[in-house]
């Protein structure tokens, strides 16, 4: 019986290898939706002579249940760091070889630093984009109604004044508790990363006040809706606001959009690059990754996304409007105001959904 | 008989049953299960209930915690109740705008049918995602129904219709149109027409004569049409999502929700568990009466 069952064991091997060897080397990559130069993809297939099947999703929720439900299929994935290290407890990920990632020496120790709270000693990810949640407006529009068109503080949608003169021409937030809520605490003058009930409660009342000027909470929509002039304000992420921007340009109907990075401080985020345990094509990743990591394809990242990189290497080949403008690479005054937040218990977890549910539905 | 004919017989009856086991029990009872256990972080992240040993002690200490954490907040069951309520709008509206054209349908030249029946599916040929991403276009407050209406001089401001249960309602009753047409449509195509000829002629109004004649005999279909439109709306998670405004709260969403956000698949299995309750316990009570009116009919 023993030998038998070694006998078949060795067999499938046999054909396993074999098929791996006939077949062409293949890394399955799942990124953000619209967060990559394609010719980055192309450049790395030419290069390296492996296939990429390349395949986006837009929210964390998404990978992650996917992640956790196992044999994904996927071999590099890009979750937010406070998702990423939830899913290292949950045993998803695999650690880095980082002896196959020679590129690792163009990282920028100020955002290592930061990703380390959530990857201790990174071993299992590299930052890819990092960026703020902070305040995107369309500047006519918003001038019409506040008399400014230089938004500098949460005030200008988180104080219910101000949110009802801008209710008619639309605010929308992110459909996600674990941006806006950090944000509304910081506003509060409160510990953004509390998950005290009473804090919460707090919060959940702020967020009540204004929720009747909001037109809708969703983490993709505001993209399009500001750059068409849809909306007036989106709470959002600065590489989306800044995409909305560059589409507004294009499409020139005098629309022009700002971003800004609220005085009282903003949430700063990092999405980590990380191989799965259950990954097919390890080797493949690694190549992936040690690509990625090198100077000029992050430059070329930053460049079409217009999120900064934990790249320290890259900045001198990034376009120079985007490393002068604080507010993708922040200067000292603003990084002293920028916040992170720590993962929340699953405990914690189910008050912080039953907050946001309340306040995303009203009741 | 025939051995051979009794055997192919039971075969026959094997098979919708064979699929009930596949694709409905089977994949219930694994749902049912993760209802039971509890929340933990690992892959998948629950702690599963029966792994094949000591089974029956922990059958013994089986929980329903997560049926009666559903009990206590009230935002299930303001959820469920919400979902029936906006089903149970569209499919009445749907109903009203389906009867008169399946009752249109079934009254042309027989001749031009094929063709009417045709255009009734052709829709699907269009992915459902597109149709609905469609609606937005046309419902947004600078979209083609807006300046449509602002052009031709009936509103002066846009309208605000997307992100309101009247989107939502528009776009389930534009959905699931031809689930409601085509019942109601076969049912009235069999209808022998000399019947109302009767009735007029024993002085019936035609008014009189469409609700003491057509209508009844099209009640099967109408209410297979209703079940086709009102099971999946309970449920429906896409029309909301996309045209519905953050306020609609639909037990989709809430599943969405659990699942997602918190991680908690044990609770969300356990709203999939109660949500298939509430809409199966009506349609077996239904069926019952149904039988029993028809036996009682002979």
């Amino acid at each position: 019986m023993k030998f038998k069952r070694t006998m078949t064991f060795a067999l499938a091997t046999l054909v396993a290898s074999a098929f791996a060897h006939a077949e062409d080397r293949v890394v399955n990559v799942y990124n953000w939706s619209d967060y990559i130069d394609n010719s980055i993809i192309q450049d790395f297939e030419k290069e390296t002579g492996i296939k990429v099947v390349y395949d986006v999703f837009d929210s964390n929720e998404i990978l992650e249940t996917k992640l956790l439900a196992g044999a994904s299929g996927y071999d590099v994935v890009v979750p937010t760091a406070i998702f990423l290290s939830r899913q290292i407890q949950a045993g998803v990920f695999q650690k880095l070889d980082k002896s196959k990632l020679p590129n690792i020496k163009n990282m920028w120790d100020m955002i290592a630093e930061r990703t380390a709270k959530y990857d201790p000693g990174n071993e299992y990810s590299i930052n890819y984009m990092w960026g703020t949640t902070g305040i995107g407006y369309n500047k006519a529009k918003v001038k019409e109604r506040l008399g400014t068109d230089t938004l500098d503080s949460w005030k200008a949608v988180l104080d219910p004044e101000n949110a009802k003169k801008l209710a008619d021409c639309g605010i929308y937030m992110l459909d996600s508790p674990t941006d806006i809520l950090p944000s509304v605490l910081k506003y509060l003058g409160l510990d953004p990363d509390s998950k005290k009930p009473d804090d919460l409660a707090k919060a959940e009342e702020a967020m009540l006040a204004i929720r009747p000027y909001i037109r809708k909470f969703h983490s993709s929509e505001y993209i399009n809706a500001l750059a068409n002039g849809d909306i007036c304000v989106a709470v959002g992420w600065s590489g989306d606001i800044f995409q909305a921007r560059n589409r507004a340009k294009e499409a020139n109907q005098g629309v022009d959009i700002g971003y800004s990075v609220p005085k009282e401080g903003a949430l700063m985020w990092f999405d980590q690059m990380a191989i799965p345990a259950d990954a097919q094509h390890v080797e493949e990743a690694h190549e992936f990754l040690n690509y990625i990591m090198r100077p000029d394809v992050a430059a070329k990242a930053s460049n079409f996304v217009v999120y900064a990189n934990g790249n320290k290497a890259s900045q001198e080949l990034i376009d120079k409007k985007i490393t002068s403008d604080p507010a993708v690479y922040p200067d000292e005054s603003t990084l002293a105001n920028l916040f992170t937040t720590t993962p929340t218990s699953p405990k914690d977890q189910r008050a912080v959904t039953r907050v946001w549910t309340k306040i995303v539905t009203g009741q | 008989m025939n051995p051979l004919r009794w055997i192919t017989n039971r075969l026959v009856i094997l098979v919708p049953y064979a699929w009930l086991l596949i694709f409905f029990l089977i994949p219930f009872f694994i749902v049912f299960k993760i209802s039971l256990s509890t929340t933990a972080i690992q892959m998948p992240p629950y702690e599963p209930v029966f792994n094949g040993t000591d089974t029956w002690n922990k059958l013994k200490e089986l929980s329903f915690d997560n049926y009666v954490w559903l009990t206590q907040d009230p935002l299930y069951y303001r959820a469920y109740l919400s979902s029936v309520m906006i089903a149970a709008v569209s499919t009445f509206l749907t109903l009203l705008v389906a009867y008169p054209v399946a009752y249109g349908m079934a009254r042309a030249p027989s001749s031009i049918r094929p063709t009417l029946l045709m255009l009734v599916i052709l829709p699907f040929w269009t992915s459902f995602l597109i149709r609905v991403y469609a609606w937005i276009g046309i419902l947004k407050p600078e979209g083609l129904l807006s300046q449509l209406l602002i052009s031709l001089g009936v509103i002066s401001e846009p309208l605000q219709i997307l992100n309101t249960n009247t989107a939502i309602f528009i776009g389930i009753v534009y959905s699931y149109l031809p689930f409601m047409v085509l019942p109601i449509y076969s049912a009235l195509e069999k209808m022998d027409y000399s019947l109302i000829e009767a009735a007029e002629d024993l002085g019936c109004t035609p008014t009189g004569a469409f609700w003491k004649v057509t209508f009844p005999l099209s009640l099967p279909g109408v209410v297979a049409g209703c079940f086709l439109v009102f099971i999946p709306a309970v449920g429906e998670f896409v029309i909301p999502d996309l045209l519905g405004g953050s306020a609609t709260l639909m037990i989709g969403k809430t599943l969405w929700n659990e699942f997602f956000s918190n991680r908690d698949w044990p609770v969300s299995s356990a709203v999939a568990v109660v949500l298939l309750l509430i809409l199966v316990i009506p349609i077996v009570f239904f069926q019952n009466a149904q039988a029993k009116a028809e036996e009682a009919g002979r």
